[in-house]
């Protein structure tokens, strides 16, 4: 279980979205709409097996019309959970979340919440589905962005997002839906480097953390980062970055020209430290492993911060 | 099929009389929103090529004012998505016309504070919702809020397009829906014929109303006679959900005011004869009088009074 612990009601991140969603559609009114979400596994167990008259509503797979019709359902005042199975196919159904629902504010005076489960996968899946593309939306205004991969942080986003007339993206990975337990930051006085990592390469620098420590004697600090836009530079980041004599490295699943870039910018702005990245390599995901192009595993984490730090 | 007098049959006003539409005071109230757009749009004009106001882009309704008009008059209290073209929408359904004239004038007392321009105009008082910009998006927003009412089981959507957005992938997966669903939208396609100035007929060889009756929804495709669109509107909002594609002829240029020369037809005139020949020719000559005076005054006050 790594550095984590049991979280609060001791469900999964899988049963906490179910539950949340459940007492959206049944308690106040809500909507969660997508395509095929009552299709075998019911978008890995994430989705409560209720009916469209209860507010689970089917989408037909016009991709782009999906977009712009959650964003209808939003200003209808049905604060819709819209739920993208692939973050990948955001690219088709982003346009009206990016270009409507998180400008309406800005343009006419008038909120239009909406909550987006934006899933990623990665592992022979393509070109299309592979990976996070929470940058997409990161770069635009009117959006808050967060990785969620505990049940007390899916909660933490949820909550958000019932507190605000605002548009949420909620960029999700399947590793996290059997998650039951909450993970914590790794901070020491004397460390090397601080890991900032995202979403499921949260997983990987936890194993690399504790490898580097036990073959390199390597000190990682590692700071988990939920909340992607708006981006806070806590006193937390600044004393271990302080503490830390290679700065910092930013880990994504997303392409390092993105989120990741922008998050190692912040930072080396407010603490004059070097920062790099590491995310997925700039080229395509094919099918065949070998082909493949994966998030940062522990194994890559450990070779690139040997690097960094020359022990 | 494109025609000033598509789908018109010989005793349309004696048959909308009938059921109690398009008589006298009706037809006076559609005239009088006619006149209201074209003299708004014409000041409109008048300020732009006279430096009356910064340039920036504008679309006018000049010649398309009858199918609002008449929709306004018939299809009552919708919640609105309109698009681009959307000053005759606003204010064929009651918008605040200084509100418009101020945001025209990029002033924060306009109906979107300055932010929508021409294009992205809004009226909480009318319900009409602002348009991102993008062409067509408002049909897919106009289907999920008619998803959002139906599961409330109150209200109905008027959802406008041009001929142009009828095009967009998004709009036909979304009509498609509705129809599936059966939401409470009457779909109005207003087809001036032309993408800026590329033809219907050079972009497709496939027709709307053929697409609509497909996806299962009644469909009928008529010219802009304000009788007509009001038969045909009545006749649909009890159907929903259903299209209308509207020809109609846009006298101006897509974005701008310049014009290309004279229209196919001027159904704002036409409309003048037709009322003259029913015996309210009294009555229309006093309304466009005070109406065109209205929009100058309303116009010049607005230039001259620039707020704090």
């Amino acid at each position: 279980m790594g550095n984590g612990d049991k979280g609060g009601a001791g469900m999964t991140v899988a049963e906490t979205i179910k539950e949340i969603t459940r007492k959206h559609l049944l308690e106040h009114h809500g909507v969660a709409l997508g395509q095929c979400l009552t299709a075998v596994g019911w978008v890995g167990g994430t989705v409560p097996e209720l009916t469209e008259e209860q507010g689970l509503i089917e989408l037909s797979m016009a991709d782009v019309s999906g977009g712009y019709i959650a964003v209808g359902l939003a200003l209808a005042g049905r604060r819709p959970i819209y739920i993208v199975r692939y973050q990948g196919f955001q690219w088709f159904n982003c346009p009206g979340v990016i270009n409507y629902a998180a400008k309406a504010k800005d343009m006419w005076g008038y909120s239009c919440p909406m909550f987006v489960r934006s899933i990623a996968m990665d592992g022979a899946i393509g070109p299309v589905a592979s990976g996070s593309h929470h940058s997409l939306f990161a770069r635009m205004p009117g959006i808050a962005v967060a990785a969620p991969m505990t049940p007390n942080e899916y909660r933490q986003v949820w909550d958000y997002f019932t507190a605000h007339d605002e548009v949420v993206y909620a960029s999700e990975h399947r590793r996290s839906f059997g998650i039951d337990y909450e993970m914590h930051n790794i901070i020491r006085p004397d460390s090397d480097i601080t890991l900032f990592a995202i979403s499921s390469t949260r997983l990987e620098a936890m194993k690399a953390a504790k490898r580097l420590w036990e073959e390199g004697r390597i000190r990682c600090n590692l700071i988990h980062l939920l909340w992607l836009k708006p981006f806070l530079v806590t006193d937390v980041m600044r004393k271990s970055l302080a503490d830390s004599s290679f700065g910092g490295l930013i880990i994504d699943g997303d392409f390092e020209n993105g989120t990741a870039k922008h998050i190692a910018f912040d930072l080396m702005q407010q603490t004059g430290k070097t920062m790099h990245v590491l995310g997925l390599e700039e080229r395509a995901a094919g099918f065949a492993e070998q082909c493949d192009n994966l998030p940062p595993t522990a194994e890559k984490i450990y070779a690139h911060v040997k690097r960094i730090v020359k022990k | 099929m494109r025609s000033s007098d598509c789908g018109i049959t010989e005793r349309l006003i004696e048959t909308c009389a009938k059921v109690h539409i398009g008589e006298k005071d009706e037809i006076l109230s559609v005239f009088r929103n006619m006149c209201r757009i074209r003299y708004f749009e014409l000041q409109v004009k008048y300020a732009f090529d006279t430096g009356g106001m910064k340039k920036m882009p504008i679309y006018l309704s000049v010649g398309q004012e009858s199918v609002t008009s008449a929709l306004a008059a018939v299809y009552k209290e919708p919640y609105i998505f309109a698009q681009h073209r959307g000053h005759d929408v606003y204010l064929a359904y009651g918008g605040d016309e200084r509100a418009l004239a101020d945001e025209l004038l990029q002033r924060s007392t306009g109906c979107a504070g300055g932010m929508g321009g021409s294009a992205s105009i809004h009226s909480p008082k009318i319900s009409m919702f602002g348009h991102d910009g993008h062409m067509g998006t408002q049909v897919p927003i106009s289907v999920g809020f008619a998803l959002g009412l139906q599961k409330k089981g109150e209200g109905k959507v008027l959802s406008i397009m041009g001929d142009a957005s009828a095009e967009e992938d998004y709009v036909l997966g979304a009509m498609g829906y509705a129809a599936r669903k059966q939401l409470p939208v009457l779909f109005v396609c207003m087809d001036n014929g032309l993408s800026i100035l590329t033809e219907v007929s050079v972009r497709r060889n496939w027709n709307m109303v053929d697409v609509a009756r497909a996806f299962g929804m009644p469909a009928i495709e008529i010219t802009d006679d304000p009788w007509l669109i009001m038969w045909h509107a009545f006749l649909m909002q009890g159907q929903l959900p259903a299209f209308i594609n509207i020809h109609t002829v846009r006298h101006l240029w897509h974005n701008g005011t310049g014009c290309d020369g004279p229209p196919e037809w001027d159904r704002f005139a036409m409309t003048k004869e037709t009322m003259k020949s029913l015996g309210y020719g009294k009555e229309i000559r006093a309304i466009e009088k005070e109406t065109k005076r209205h929009m100058e005054l309303l116009w010049e006050t607005a230039i001259k009074e620039v707020p704090a």
